[in-house]
């Protein structure tokens, strides 16, 4: 085995951490794998979170005139609940995929900048907890996830500066883990890994960044400029000295498009990593589901106003965009039929992955069809601000993205924890998870199409709404209920002693199920040099020479094949842990709470991020001989 | 494939550096590019902004009544020659004449510190005449475009300052063109937005409304 | 094979049994801001436009979930049988099929759709009736703005909560946002906020925006009563802004237009009497005046809903359209204490008495 190094306590202000175990090192690592379950475990706790709000909302609105919630409470959890489960849970919960298997399946040992991937967890986490501390001290945030100005920037609580400076904190996580990963993609791959010769989940990572790098920029400006109205009395949203509303709406949307993409296509990936190892084929169409994703990438930017048709642009925006609309639909429907043809003519076997990638596809196939008849723009003005959208976007964040992050989790689950999920149990969870999430969202189009508007905390008995309203909030219950199953199972199979080592329990075709379960914290042995797509499946099954059908490989056959050899290239230098990310990313919330109450913690915030960067820069990320 | 190039970078801190990179670039380059692109995104948001509220003050001052260009354009000047002064001192860096890259980024500094003075000063005036960040758009989309720009460059003067400094401590990588490139890029790009904003915010004219 | 069919054909048979109660239920409700029983001219058109696509929609679900199921249970893996399926890596012809038949289907369903976009953004007729919807948080307030609306004080027919209009004739609304001097309990003011105007059996919705003025033309052949609420989150009782739209066929339409013209009789028993001199003074202890909102005739304010005409017949429902006008019990509580039947209320608690109460319900219920 290649000798290891890592680095001896330095000298400084603070003593270098060298621990890469036990409690303590979790707050000081740098390694792309242990910060993907950090940022696993925290986006699950606020799906929790977010999921109780949401039977909170159900609850609510189960009959009409309800009173559990009154006005006032209801706006906050509706808000937080839709700031949770973007920001907090489906992001984040993508960026733990992508920082723990991204480098494994380029051949990488880590990321392009490590301490800068700790950097942007605990900055996230520090964001999620500055959101969440809101209702201790005034009020949570109200004004929607949305945030429309002049709502967002009159009214009287303090909720929503608290909305502006989270998302704030949040956008910079997310910004700097964006030009982390798209490096590392971009410069990290193995000798040989061509662009296309990476893994779709790779490419469809390298989308989401690029998507990120350019619209997060914006929503931030959004967000200076809502902060700036709300805290110092700026025009910007301001109608009586000129401002116009509008342009929130644009700048929010803008970004509030490609974000949707950032929110599925990781699913995607996902999806298409599953499909051909449980149908025992490729990728069918490997280049046009790459391309198609760059294209929704593009086209992405250019649908935005299709959020505003009843925001009064006019005839020829709404056309414009009524148009591009509809034309993002065909690499949509590309992805979807490429799938299928994964499927076709394969030896299908339905673990639980394969169910949650399947069912993902099909919830996604609902959503997306939703969302084409948004695009009948005169119609769409009756379907706008209704449960019909409320059921569109469920379909396909809930039944595409999250039905893909579940795919994910179970898929990889023996990757990194070295153990499989009970399969028994995964199973019964999806068929219940299935069941409760469409009686909880299937209902909401008619809602929508009988008249009943989003955000409002109550209904009267004479709009006859009430029957599907508790169809849906019954549907809500069961999906709790299905998530629960799902913790149990993860405990019990964690608490479970490890039996032997499953190295390749799938059958797999990428290079993280190269190396062991879970990998070491090198990654590789040694960098492997990759041939072909799929290199790890070609490593295991060579094409018979009478045959034409694959077969496996003899053991040692080819000459790239991996036994770790003894020494050979020389020592590995892994980045050695530090408590520089941190303690710089807890200048971002002092400084939050400086804008809220005092200057003073302003400037000290600012100087604790100051000396948070020296130290970093002064601090060699490898080891010092 | 011609991604097997190797390029290694010795010395600057990071695992990337021993082991060929895909692009042939190193690391650091590709992401202080792709960060360059987000924030022609921030900028353009921005400038956006400004641009869509031009003409739309309800009141005064307006940009005619404040607006000094000469008195800017020397400001602008200033800032621009300090892109020379960071091209001589990458220069200096990569003939390894370690005293002239220190005198050359210090100039750097001294000449951007030079500019945000003026800026600053600029800001006095124009609040003495009655333009505050609340007064009008004007007022909104002219401060928190231009502070937005001034923070940037505080910024980068901190990073040559630092690059001064660690030089000086002899705590630079031997290869010191490397961080003082990356710096040079970050500076040159500040400047292009510079210009951006000096020609859409002070060059173009703004229609007064006509007086009540 | 028989145990195969017999799988797929419940599956589809479920799903297609599934689907149809659910389109039963949609179109058989009791629902009355269903956007699936049209019955004004421009919601009949954007359900005409809507219902095609819907089944196209459907057409391509069946489609699409009956390969995925056709697939899965076709190729599963069968115990026992060990089999490396053929390694096919793509069908550049399939490619090029499944992206252009989509391409046209929705060429095809676009171009209906632009000319509706277009359709509805006509300018009115000249004869169009003109009204001014202003948005209040959280009320529809409707000034008639025409030249032959204008009342006998000089002012253009305002109302509040129910909006008036003939049937047979366009009807050309021009929204605003407007933010006025009524404050809630803790001083805050009745922003100016983005609302969305919405009878979704009349018309789909169109936002109403401060800093501009948008619009909707619509008309409406049948009377009757058909029920709208704001549909852009507009702050804490978002849920509670509603209005309800009457259409008065075109001799009740000249009726109530004369009506509203004139002023209402004043009140005759001593109740209402009493009523109206709380109404039109300030309040004893410096409690405030009513007309410092709102306003009967000529006297009083714009900042809240107009209260000449209150007790006429079309004025069906008050304060955000939450409560029917004759239920003297709601409209009692909304006077005791605005704040605890509404949360947030822009109408301050006055402290009236009973008694007061009493008088100044007689009075509004004289305003016929």
């Amino acid at each position: 085995m290649a000798s290891l190094s890592v680095p001896a306590s330095g000298r400084g202000l603070l003593r270098r951490p060298t621990a890469n175990t036990g409690f303590w090192s979790w707050f000081t690592t740098v390694d792309h794998k242990k910060i993907g379950i950090l940022y696993g475990m925290s986006a699950f706790v606020f799906f929790i979170i977010g999921g109780l709000e949401a039977l909170l909302i159900r609850a609510q609105l189960y009959q009409p005139d309800g009173t559990l919630l009154n006005a006032d409470q209801y706006n906050q959890i509706f808000t937080m609940h839709g700031i949770t489960m973007i920001f907090l849970f489906v992001m984040p919960m993508s960026a733990a995929f992508f920082n723990y298997m991204i480098p494994l399946q380029i051949g990488a040992r880590d990321v392009a900048f490590p301490r800068l991937n700790a950097y942007s967890f605990w900055v996230f986490l520090l964001g999620g907890l500055f959101l969440y501390s809101s209702p201790f001290l005034g009020g949570a945030p109200n004004g929607g996830w949305f945030g429309y100005a002049p709502n967002s920037t009159t009214d009287p609580s303090i909720g929503m500066t608290f909305y502006a400076i989270g998302l704030l904190i949040t956008g910079i996580a997310s910004t700097v883990g964006a030009v982390n990963l798209a490096v590392t993609v971009v410069n990290m791959r193995a000798p040989g890994m061509t662009l296309f010769r990476m893994p779709p989940f790779v490419w469809m990572g390298l989308v989401v960044q690029f998507l990120l790098v350019f619209s997060l920029p914006i929503i931030t400006i959004a967000l200076f400029q809502l902060l700036f109205d709300r805290r110092w009395d700026t025009a910007f949203f301001d109608p009586t000295r000129g401002g116009e509303p509008i342009l929130w709406q644009h700048l929010f949307w803008l970004f509030g498009h490609p974000e949707v993409y950032i929110l599925i296509l990781p699913a995607f990936g996902i999806i298409s990593e599953i499909l051909p190892v449980f149908s025992r084929k490729p990728l069918f169409g490997y280049q046009f589901v790459v391309f198609s994703g760059i294209a929704i990438g593009f086209i992405g930017f250019g649908v935005w106003a299709h959020h505003m048709f009843a925001a009064g642009l006019g005839p020829v925006a709404n056309t414009a965009f009524g148009i591009t609309t509809a034309i993002i639909a065909i690499p949509t429907g590309i992805k979807i039929f490429n799938w299928m043809g994964t499927m076709y003519g394969g030896d299908i076997r339905f673990a639980s992955p394969m169910l949650y990638a399947v069912g993902a596809v099909a919830m996604f196939v609902i959503g997306g069809l939703s969302g084409v008849t948004h695009a009948i723009v005169p119609s769409d003005y009756q379907q706008t601000d209704t449960y019909y959208i409320v059921a569109h976007f469920h379909y396909v964040i809930f039944g595409g993205a999250v039905f893909g992050i579940f795919a994910g989790l179970f898929y990889w689950w023996p990757k990194v924890f070295g153990r499989k999920l009970g399969e028994a149990s995964g199973k019964v969870q999806f068929w219940l998870l299935l069941v409760g999430f469409n009686l909880a969202f299937g209902p909401m189009h008619i809602l929508g199409l009988q008249g009943m508007i989003r955000r409002e905390y109550t209904y009267p008995e004479t709009l006859g709404l009430t029957f599907w309203n508790q169809m849906s909030t019954v549907g809500a219950f069961l999906i709790a209920l299905s998530v629960l199953m799902f913790m149990v199972n993860a405990v019990r199979t964690q608490l479970k002693a490890r039996g032997e080592t499953i190295e390749d329990p799938w059958d797999a075709r990428t290079l993280e199920w190269l190396t062991s379960s879970p990998p070491p914290a090198h990654n590789f042995d040694e960098i492997p040099t990759v041939h072909a797509l799929d290199e790890f499946w070609h490593r295991k099954y060579v094409e018979d020479e009478r045959t034409g059908r694959l077969v496996p490989a003899q053991a040692g056959a080819s000459d790239e094949s991996e036994p770790p050899h003894g020494g050979g290239h020389g020592s590995i230098h892994l980045p050695g842990p530090s408590y520089w990310p941190l303690v710089s990313g807890l200048g971002l919330p002092i400084m939050g709470y400086g804008v809220l109450y005092s200057w003073w913690l302003i400037g000290l915030g600012a100087v604790v991020v100051l000396v948070g960067f020296y130290g970093w820069a002064l601090e060699p990320s490898v080891a010092e001989e | 494939m011609a991604d097997l190039a190797i390029s290694p970078e010795h010395g600057a801190a990071g695992a990337q550096d021993e082991h060929a990179t895909s692009t042939g670039l190193p690391n650091t380059k590709i992401a202080m590019w792709v960060f360059l692109a987000s924030e022609c995104m921030l900028f353009g948001a921005l400038i956006s902004t400004y641009v869509l509220y031009r003409g739309s003050s309800q009141t005064g001052p307006y940009p005619d009544d404040v607006f000094d260009i000469p008195y800017t354009s020397v400001s602008s000047f200033v800032l621009l020659a300090s892109s020379l002064t960071m091209v001589l001192a990458l220069a200096s860096a990569q003939k390894h004449d370690v005293a002239r890259m220190r005198l050359w980024l210090l100039t750097t500094a001294m000449l951007g510190l030079t500019f945000v003075g003026g800026q600053v000063y600029e800001f006095t005036l124009f609040y003495d005449e009655g333009l505050s960040i609340t007064t009008n758009l004007f007022g909104t989309t002219f401060y928190v475009l231009t502070g937005f720009h001034g923070v940037h460059v505080t910024v980068g003067i901190l990073m040559l300052l630092s690059l001064v400094s660690f030089s000086a401590a002899d705590r630079l990588p031997h290869d010191a063109a490397f961080p003082v490139e990356m710096v040079g890029l970050y500076w040159h790009f500040v400047d292009i937005v510079w210009i951006v904003i000096f020609t859409v915010v002070y060059l173009i004219p703004t229609p007064s409304p006509a007086p009540a | 094979m028989g145990a195969r069919l017999t799988v797929r054909k419940q599956a589809l048979w479920t799903l297609g049994l599934v689907a149809l109660a659910l389109l039963l239920s949609a179109c058989s409700s009791e629902a009355t801001q269903d956007t699936l029983q049209p019955v004004g001219e421009v919601a009949k058109q954007q359900k005409a436009l809507f219902v095609p696509v819907f089944w196209v929609a459907v057409g391509v679900f069946v489609i699409v979930q009956g390969g995925i199921l056709y697939i899965a249970i076709r190729y599963r893996h069968r115990k026992g049988r060990e089999r490396m399926p053929r390694q096919t890596h793509g069908n550049t012809r399939l490619e090029i099929g499944w992206t252009i038949a989509p391409a046209v289907v929705l060429a095809v369903v676009m171009v209906p759709t632009v000319s509706l976009i277009w359709e509805l953004a006509r300018p009115p007729a000249a004869d169009a009736l003109n009204i001014t919807v202003e948005g209040y948080q959280w009320w529809w307030g409707f000034s008639y703005t025409d030249d032959d609306m204008v009342t006998d004080w000089d002012r253009p027919i305002t109302i509040a909560d129910t909006m008036v209009v003939p049937t047979g004739r366009e009807v050309y609304l021009s929204l605003e946002s407007v933010g006025g001097g009524a404050q809630d309990a803790n001083g805050d003011p009745d922003f100016q906020v983005i609302h969305s105007f919405w009878v979704p059996e009349l018309f789909g919705k169109q936002d109403v925006v401060p800093s501009q003025t948008n619009h909707i033309l619509f008309s409406v052949d049948e009377p009757g009563t058909y029920e709208g609420q704001c549909a852009e989150f507009c702050g804490l009782q978002h849920a509670l802004m509603k209005l309800e739209v009457v259409a008065l066929e075109p001799d009740d339409w000249d009726a109530w237009v004369a009506n509203q013209q004139t002023l209402p009789p004043g009140p005759t028993d001593p109740l209402a009497k009493q009523g109206e001199e709380l109404f039109l003074n300030p309040l004893s202890d410096g409690r405030g005046a009513c007309t410092a909102c709102h306003a009967v005739g000529d006297a009083g304010g714009a900042a809240a809903p107009n209260l000449t005409h209150f007790a006429d017949p079309t004025h069906t429902c008050f304060a955000g359209c939450n409560w029917a006008t004759e239920d003297r019990e709601a409209l009692a509580a909304w006077l005791e204490d605005p704040g605890a039947q509404k949360l947030g209320a822009k109408m301050p608690d006055y402290g009236l008495s009973p008694d007061e109460i009493d008088a100044l319900v007689a009075y509004l219920y004289s305003l016929t």
